[in-house]
């Protein structure tokens, strides 16, 4: 009794703290809008937002696969150049079925297809390394940054992957609705037999690409947050100990957890080669970082057992906005780096120096 | 009874050796796939192609040995040496002369240097932020600084002394003037410099003699000791009355001095300032090395001496894979691979592994 | 009453060495369903190592363990588990992160079908069947959905038994369980083997307070340098005795000289 007396009475004092420290993310994303909507010019404009959410597709990708790693205690040092390795690997594979005649789409669609099915490996790998081996993850996937790093630059023989199949950039590119104020709504392509003046009016609505990876990206989210595959990531997160003693096969969900951060490190750089038409190694070598800090500012703890999917999201858009509103300001991007270095700092320490704020798990 | 004795103490011999037999193995290989490993260039090659990464290792034995790991020593090195460039080229340019303009440079550059290593040491010892994300935060600082000051662009127009000093060689031989040291022979013609034997670069012996000090300060002092002791049991570290924390500051300051060492002198020998995104394989390439040479990423255990042989063996790799014509970038695959055997060595046998 | 029934666990001629030291001599003892037996002794006289054969932690260099009559090797936790043989541990058990109710159901989540395919998690149902075994031993905690972060040192160990207990556990095995407790806490964990008993739920209890084990247990057995030095009905003996056995009988005597 006089214990929850004691509970209530310092949760007055506690309660604004913790409401402001539960839901800073939010605060400080809108707070970011505001401020480069105020400063910047023709900021806030739907053709804007549509360039933040291409702009973070990258980031969001890898985050989504790093944040099952990081509730699970470990970390993915490895996917900046995992999706690097696939976007290479699948650029290679349609340039290769292009000029052997295929249909640019069924080459296409292989390309996607084999880095896909290959971009498992780096996480099986780094899976059977932290499980089997029980060599620490950042060791693990550090060694397989090299790795992956290396393979990239020897099937592109360092230089980016060009001479795609057309169709590539058009999907890439393309938006999910074309449309015409007041004249015509079209799916998926731009409408063809439109004048010039048409043609500067259409309003696209939406990147492909962005779909595609928010609907991935949701998938993963329900499987986190709602069935036993998540529950588990979380419990071996908060005590491997507890987790194997109830039973959970550990190693084996800890590679499959693996394989996921590796599956989006891949998606990330099919996605990257959709957008840019071209493979290259280094495409995602600065993206390891951010997805890092986008987790952590999520509200993920690095020694796991808590984060969240949203929290990530709302993450990369934190990150995402900051970049494309500090170009549109016309502050160069470096500062970015130093951002997000800080960012990433000072997130670990209210984490370590307010535990009770920042448990936003689930 | 005695035989039951020697072959166990054999195995074990030849395990915490394995590094040096590796080495071993490796040169003979090279030397049989590549021609003139064993020359003279080629040794000077290998000894000019380690100086950066062996700087760098030394600073990271420090932390290691500690029980941490330093993420940020490749772009701290990158920030440093555009930074001391800049400062260089800038002087020079205001009328100072080179010996002064590069003097500066060298010790801002140092003295930069310091910071991000006293930033990240006393997050990890006064705020307990776990070491690698402490300084995989200042990998992002320090890399949007160098960038930011540089555009990704290499600064140029550093005083040419500069080069000349970090391309000195301590000994010249050039057949009919002799030996002379420091400088070429004097006499001699431009046109004669293919014929001229460099013996011993300047950079190395710097880098050498540096080394040597901490390789001693680790083996032999009490600061050495205390390193061991707080990567061992740092809680009994602390209750032997080791002031912990400011002792792992001063261990992240090391480490970044080395970095910052290595940058200075990367602008002397390259005579530009440069930063890339690569500066970070860097300390993939560091921490494989340490690694290799017997350190575990659990703390308490490494040697200078070790990781100096680790060094050797990822040289002796890009070296011999250059003059066999291998693709360079398999180096990347090796040292990934390496670094991920090592740590299973190590985890499995940790027996086999210095003490 | 008790003695009339089988026992549910009997372990016969234990041996545990390690290296040259003899950790457990040639133990041998019986419990039986809905008895709480106190096994007492000095520092170091084998009281934990006996209990981890029985849990499969170590594995016995002589002798045999029986379990329902039938004789089982336990070569790992997770075989004593299955049996229904469950350790609570001050630790080990619970991840802290996760509320009550899905420590409770750890590795054994109830699912329910998502748009009539999907397999996800029941949060209801396991609240409510979770609430039902709290009730049932009588724990009372403010909300299953706290996380274990959240709660006293005795409501995490009250959840780690209900776990137990919820799937099943006849045998509970808890080793210095209110160590680390308040005073108040203490009588609760104490309140609760009582419970468990009356359940049928059989439990050995290891407490260095003779006070907490005189409260509880039907039976003590007591052991010395790893040999069992005494086996007594509680209601038949008192603490000066019991003393009396821990340190050694001789001890006692000479002192008294
Ligand atoms: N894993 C082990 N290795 C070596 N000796 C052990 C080990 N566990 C226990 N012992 C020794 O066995 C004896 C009995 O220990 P233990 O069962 O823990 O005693 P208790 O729980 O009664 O205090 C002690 O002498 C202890 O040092
Ligand atoms: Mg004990």
């Amino acid at each position: 009794m006089s214990d929850e007396n004691i509970r209530k009475s310092s949760g007055i004092n506690r309660e604004w703290p913790v409401l402001i420290g539960k839901s800073w993310i939010y605060l400080f994303l809108l707070g970011e809008i505001v401020v480069f909507s105020y400063y910047g010019t023709g900021f806030f404009s739907a053709k804007n937002f549509q360039n933040v959410m291409v702009n973070s597709i990258t980031i969001m990708l890898l985050a989504a696969g790093e944040i099952f790693v990081i509730i699970s205690g470990g970390i993915d040092l490895s996917v900046g150049f995992v999706m690097g390795f696939a976007s290479v690997m699948s650029a290679k594979m349609m340039v290769t079925f292009y000029t052997l005649g295929w249909n640019q789409n069924l080459a296409i669609l292989m390309g996607i297809l084999i880095a896909l099915l290959i971009g498992f490996l780096p996480g099986l790998l780094n899976g059977f390394l932290v499980t089997k081996m029980r060599v620490p993850p950042f060791i693990a996937t550090f060694g397989m940054y090299g790795i992956a790093y290396g393979f990239s630059e020897i099937i592109s023989y360092n230089v980016p992957i060009t001479k795609l199949p057309p169709g590539v950039g058009a999907f890439g590119n393309g938006y999910l609705l074309y449309y015409l104020p007041g004249k015509l709504l079209n799916w998926f392509s731009q409408p063809v037999g439109l004048a010039r003046a048409e043609i500067r009016e259409l309003v696209p609505v939406i990147p492909n690409i962005f779909v595609i990876s928010l609907l991935i990206i949701f998938i993963f989210g329900f499987i986190l947050s709602r069935t036993r595959f998540g529950q588990h990531t979380y419990a071996i997160g908060g005590n491997i100990d507890a987790a194997r003693r109830a039973g959970i096969n550990v190693d084996r969900h800890l590679m499959k957890v693996y394989m996921v951060s590796s599956l989006f490190a891949s998606l990330g750089g099919i996605m990257y080669v959709l957008r840019f038409v071209n493979g290259r190694a280094d495409a995602g070598s600065a993206r390891m970082l951010d997805s890092v800090v986008a987790v952590v500012i999520g509200g993920a703890s690095l020694y796991g057992g808590t984060g969240s999917m949203v929290g990530s999201i709302i993450g990369t858009f934190i990150i995402a906005i900051l970049e494309t509103g500090m170009v549109n300001l016309g502050i160069p991007t470096f500062n970015k780096y130093i951002y997000v270095g800080t960012i990433l700092i000072v997130a670990v320490l209210i984490d370590q120096l307010f535990p009770e704020l920042v448990r936003r798990g689930d | 009874m005695n035989n039951t004795k020697t072959s166990p103490g054999l195995l074990v011999k030849f395990g915490k050796n394995w590094v040096v037999f590796f080495l071993i193995v490796l040169c003979v290989l090279f030397s049989f796939i590549g021609k003139g490993f064993f020359a003279n260039n080629t040794i000077n090659n290998i000894l000019l192609s380690s100086s950066p990464a062996l700087l760098l290792a030394v600073g990271e034995t420090f932390v290691i040995v500690s029980g941490g790991i330093d993420l940020s020593i490749g772009f701290v090195r990158g920030m440093v040496a555009v930074i001391s460039a800049i400062v260089m080229r800038d002087l020079y340019a205001m009328g100072y002369s080179a010996f002064l303009s590069i003097l500066a440079g060298i010790v801002i550059g140092l003295l930069a240097g310091l910071l991000p290593g006293l930033l990240s040491g006393m997050l990890i010892a006064k705020f307990k932020v776990p070491p690698f994300i402490a300084t995989l935060g200042m990998y992002g600082i320090s890399n949007g600084i160098a960038y930011g000051l540089c555009s990704g662009f290499p600064i140029i127009n550093v005083p040419q002394e500069a080069g000349r000093l970090g391309n000195g060689h301590i000994h010249y031989y050039f057949s009919g003037l002799g030996f002379s040291l420091f400088n070429r022979p004097p006499g001699m013609l431009d046109s004669q410099l293919r014929n001229l034997v460099r013996i011993f670069p300047n950079s190395i012996l710097i880098s050498g003699l540096i080394i040597t000090v901490f390789g001693y300060i680790l083996a032999r002092t009490r600061f050495g000791q205390h390193t061991y002791a707080i990567g061992g049991n740092i809680d009994a570290a602390r209750r032997a009355g080791i002031n912990v924390d400011w002792h792992l500051v001063k261990i992240y300051v090391i480490s970044s001095f080395f970095a910052a060492l290595s940058g200075v002198l990367s602008v002397l020998i390259f005579s530009n300032g440069s930063h890339t995104q690569f500066s970070a394989s860097l300390e993939l390439f560091a921490v494989a090395a340490v690694v290799i040479g017997g350190a575990s990423l659990s703390g308490g255990k490494g040697s200078i001496r070790g990781s100096f042989l680790g060094v050797l063996i990822l040289s002796v790799l890009e070296v011999g894979f250059l003059m066999a014509g291998i693709f360079a970038f398999y180096r990347y695959i090796a040292v990934g691979s390496i670094l991920v055997l090592a740590v299973i060595i190590e985890q499995t046998f940790p027996e086999l592994i210095y003490d | 009453m008790i003695e009339e029934r089988k026992p549910i666990l009997e372990v016969k001629n234990i041996v545990k060495r390690f290296g040259g030291l003899v950790a457990v001599n040639g133990v041998s003892m019986e419990v039986y369903p809905g008895e709480v037996v106190g096994l007492l002794g000095d520092n170091g006289a084998g009281k934990s190592t006996l209990i981890k054969v029985v849990s499969g932690v170590y594995h016995q260099d002589e002798g045999q363990v029986f379990f329902k009559g039938q004789e089982v090797k336990i070569n790992n936790p997770m075989d004593a588990i299955n049996l229904g043989i469950e350790t609570i541990y001050q630790d080990l058990a619970l991840a802290e992160n996760l509320n009550v109710y899905s420590n409770i159901f750890l590795g054994r989540e109830k699912l329910k079908k998502a748009l009539g395919c999907i397999d996800v998690l029941d949060h209801k149902y396991m609240l409510t069947e979770s609430k039902k075994v709290l009730d049932r031993l009588g724990i009372e905690i403010p909300s299953l959905k706290n996380r274990i972060k959240m709660l006293s040192g005795g409501q995490r160990q009250s959840v780690a038994i209900s776990r137990s207990i919820f799937w099943n556990a006849k045998f509970l095995i808890m080793d210095e369980p209110t160590a680390a407790l308040g005073v108040a806490e203490q009588r609760k964990v104490l309140d609760l083997v009582r419970t468990l008993s009356a359940q049928g739920v059989a439990v050995i209890i290891i407490s260095h307070q003779l006070y907490d084990v005189f409260q509880v247990a039907h039976r003590l057995v007591i052991l010395r340098r790893g040999e069992k030095v005494g086996e007594l009905m509680t209601r038949e003996t008192n603490p000066d005795e019991v003393v009396s056995l821990i340190v050694g009988a001789e001890l006692v005597e000479n002192s008294k000289k």
